[in-house]
């Protein structure tokens, strides 16, 4: 007899809000369901139902076949992944927080990054984790990654900000025929500010197309992740206090990136505010200016400006913590000095 | 047939003789090619290490319908690749760079694929291959396949972070799946010794609750045996299985390499060792094959050669525009557009 769905995987069926972490375990389980050549790998996955509970009660629905305990080796899981693919398998291997990606640097950006190009056929596997600070996670439970891999063409990276993309995207990212390394911000998983009913039918969202969060006319701030919040955020103070109309784009997915988004928008406002998380030198601002540059240069009214977190590693103490991330404060005084401009 | 033949009959005994002979004229006639400019990068002989390819590639179940055993070769092991159906045409293109290899001049060499014929070319950080065949036979087992895979690496591989941790999943997994390190004593210019500290690589096995066993990587039918009965016990639900070829690399790493760092006393006593020496006078005193046989075999191996290289010749290098497709399965790729020649529309 088939075991039963586990509860807390029917909210959307019954018409509940789910948080983001909710709505990554029914990406998850709906695609397994969905497709039996979708199977999970990583650390803690299965009895323990992984480090913050997105594979919960998957193991004992899904058996030891498709739910796979490894051992703490994220190089030689990954690669595993990248054979199984290569057999007609669609691996989604978790990794446990994405700081521990870099043993698997080399699998990834020489073997799996390659293997289209090389004729050795597609990769369509996904390499998800927890990432991001805030949470008082010190160095390496804090880290964001993406930079590390979005200089390796033939990897797609996604970093979704709400439940809903989540979803969709997961499931765009399962189904996709590339490797796509699926970023989730800890701090969004559970934020109650972000619970949300989902789409009762089967959905995606499409990789490699930003979302205007907010429409606006005078500043452009393009965003991803948990930034996407604290730029909202700022925008309303702006509109409040200073009668400032900012639009937003969210990336969702920051390889490929939807370079037209980003144009479109700033040939509207004339001025770009690139907000992430990620430390600022080799971010992604740097490649988001030049393309306006080679784009819009003629649209622009002002400096293409960025706020980002400090050039080191996350500190561990809250302070420290506090200074290191950029905060809804950073992005308002730097919208605020471009609108001034 | 005696004992001494494991179950192959004539024609099959001859079969590995022709295996053995094809990889030398394939790696002789690739020296010429060099020399006459047509390859382009590097080209690293197997001299004396024929019959650990050949001898294991024969042993395993070769199909061309994607239900066969998964082969993983390296540039050393040529002979297991033919065996799986790998075309000598092909391997001239990969090294002569054609637009018409099988991978379109993105790769060299031994580096190329075919999964329905049951081979997957490795990627030169060769310890990475242990975890793609740890994932490739993952998947045999818990589709209840009964399909198995072999995976070569040399002994410098073994040192790699990556063979550590392939192998302790395929163990942990049981993953059916045998390891063939090809122990030639040099890792490029560095010793055995200075890679481990054990004095055999079979030491490693127990370390990961696997089996392991040393054998000549010398003698065809002593490889041969010892993975057939390998392939039997892993084909069988016996988890993953180490190997160990010994022998010597009697030439540099790659035809740049000198080796003057290798005593040269050690590489003649090798040479009395040649694989397919000894293979060819087993064959004779055996009389498993006449003189005359075993002449028409070397002669046809050398002429399959020369006729594959010279057509391959003949094919045209890839356009220059093509190294902009397939970097994924359905993003385009732009054309770099500071370069005037490029066909990027956008640049008007």
């Amino acid at each position: 007899m088939d075991p039963e769905t586990p509860e807390h995987l029917l909210k959307t069926k019954r018409g509940e809000p789910v948080t983001m972490l909710e709505a990554i375990s029914e990406a998850l389980f709906e695609e397994m369901i969905r497709d039996e050549s979708v199977f999970l790998m990583g650390e803690d996955i299965g009895v323990y139902g992984g480090a913050f509970k997105v594979t919960r009660d998957f193991l004992s629905f899904f058996g030891e076949n498709r739910v796979i305990d490894t051992p703490i080796a994220e190089g030689g899981f990954t690669g595993a992944a990248a054979g199984a693919a290569h057999m007609g398998l669609r691996p989604v291997v978790e990794i446990q927080f994405m700081d521990f990606i870099s043993p698997a640097y080399d699998v990834i950006t020489n073997y799996i990054a390659t293997s289209n190009y090389r004729g050795a056929g597609p990769q369509p596997l996904v390499i998800r984790g927890p990432v991001g600070g805030g949470n008082r996670g010190g160095p390496f439970h804090s880290q964001n990654v993406e930079m590390a891999f979005f200089h390796t063409p033939g990897l797609k990276i996604v970093y979704p900000s709400t439940a809903r993309d989540a979803k969709g995207l997961l499931k765009a990212s399962i189904r996709d025929d590339n490797p796509v390394i699926f970023e989730e911000h800890k701090g969004l998983y559970r934020a109650p500010s972000l619970r949300e009913v989902l789409p009762d039918e089967d959905y995606v969202v499409p990789i490699g197309e930003a979302r205007i969060v907010r429409e606006g006319t005078d500043i452009t701030i393009v965003t991803y992740g948990a930034m996407v919040h604290k730029s909202v955020e700022a925008a309303q103070t702006m509109e409040n206090e200073d009668g400032v109309s900012v639009e937003i784009v969210d990336l969702r997915t920051l390889l490929p990136l939807d370079e037209d988004a980003i144009v479109e928008s700033v040939k509207k406002t004339n001025k770009l505010l690139v907000v992430h998380e990620d430390t600022r030198t080799g971010g992604i601002a740097g490649e988001i200016a030049i393309r306006v540059s080679e784009k819009a240069f003629e649209w622009l009214d002002g400096p293409i400006l960025r706020v980002t977190a400090i050039d080191a590693p996350v500190p561990y103490s809250g302070p420290l913590e506090d200074y290191f991330l950029p905060q809804t404060e950073d992005v308002l005084k730097a919208a605020r000095y471009l609108a001034a401009y | 047939m005696s004992e001494l033949t494991l179950g192959l009959e004539r024609a099959g005994l001859q079969d590995l003789y022709r295996s053995l002979c094809l990889t030398r004229a394939a790696e002789e006639r690739l020296e010429l090619l060099q020399k006459q400019g047509h390859v382009t990068g590097g080209l690293y002989r197997s001299l004396g290490q024929e019959a650990g390819a050949v001898g294991a590639a024969y042993a395993l179940r070769r199909r061309t319908d994607g239900t066969g055993d998964m082969l993983c070769h390296t540039i050393r092991a040529a002979g297991a690749l033919f065996l799986f159906g790998g075309e000598l045409i092909d391997y001239f293109r990969q090294y002569m760079a054609k637009g018409t290899s099988p991978t379109r001049g993105r790769e060299a060499n031994v580096h190329w694929f075919d999964f329905q014929k049951g081979f997957v070319g490795p990627v030169s950080p060769l310890g990475t291959m242990i975890e793609i065949m740890a994932g490739m036979t993952l998947s045999f087992r818990v589709r209840g396949e009964d399909r198995i895979g072999i995976v070569f690496y040399g002994d410098g591989a073994s040192s790699t972070g990556a063979w550590h941790e392939g192998l302790n999943f395929a163990a942990v997994q049981r993953c059916p799946m045998i390891l063939i390190v090809e122990n030639n004593q040099w890792a490029f210019s560095t010793p055995t010794s200075k890679n481990t500290r054990v004095s055999s690589f079979t030491e490693k096995g127990p370390g990961y609750g696997i089996d392991a066993e040393a054998v000549d990587g010398t003698d065809v039918l002593a490889v041969f045996d010892a993975v057939r009965r390998a392939a039997l016990q892993v084909r069988s639900g016996g988890g993953t299985h180490m190997i160990e070829l010994n022998y010597f690399r009697r030439k540099g790493h790659a035809q740049h390499d000198p080796q003057d760092y290798v005593d040269p006393a050690v590489i003649r006593a090798w040479e009395k060792k040649d694989p397919l020496d000894l293979y060819r006078s087993k064959l004779l005193h055996n009389e498993w094959a006449s003189e005359d046989e075993l002449v028409a075999i070397e002669e046809e191996t050398f002429e399959e050669c020369r006729v594959a290289a010279e057509a391959a010749i003949a094919e045209p290098y890839p356009e220059g525009t093509e190294a902009v497709t397939g970097v994924y399965t359905d993003v385009p790729t732009p054309h770099p557009w500071t370069r005037s020649s490029s066909p990027d529309p956008t640049l008007a």
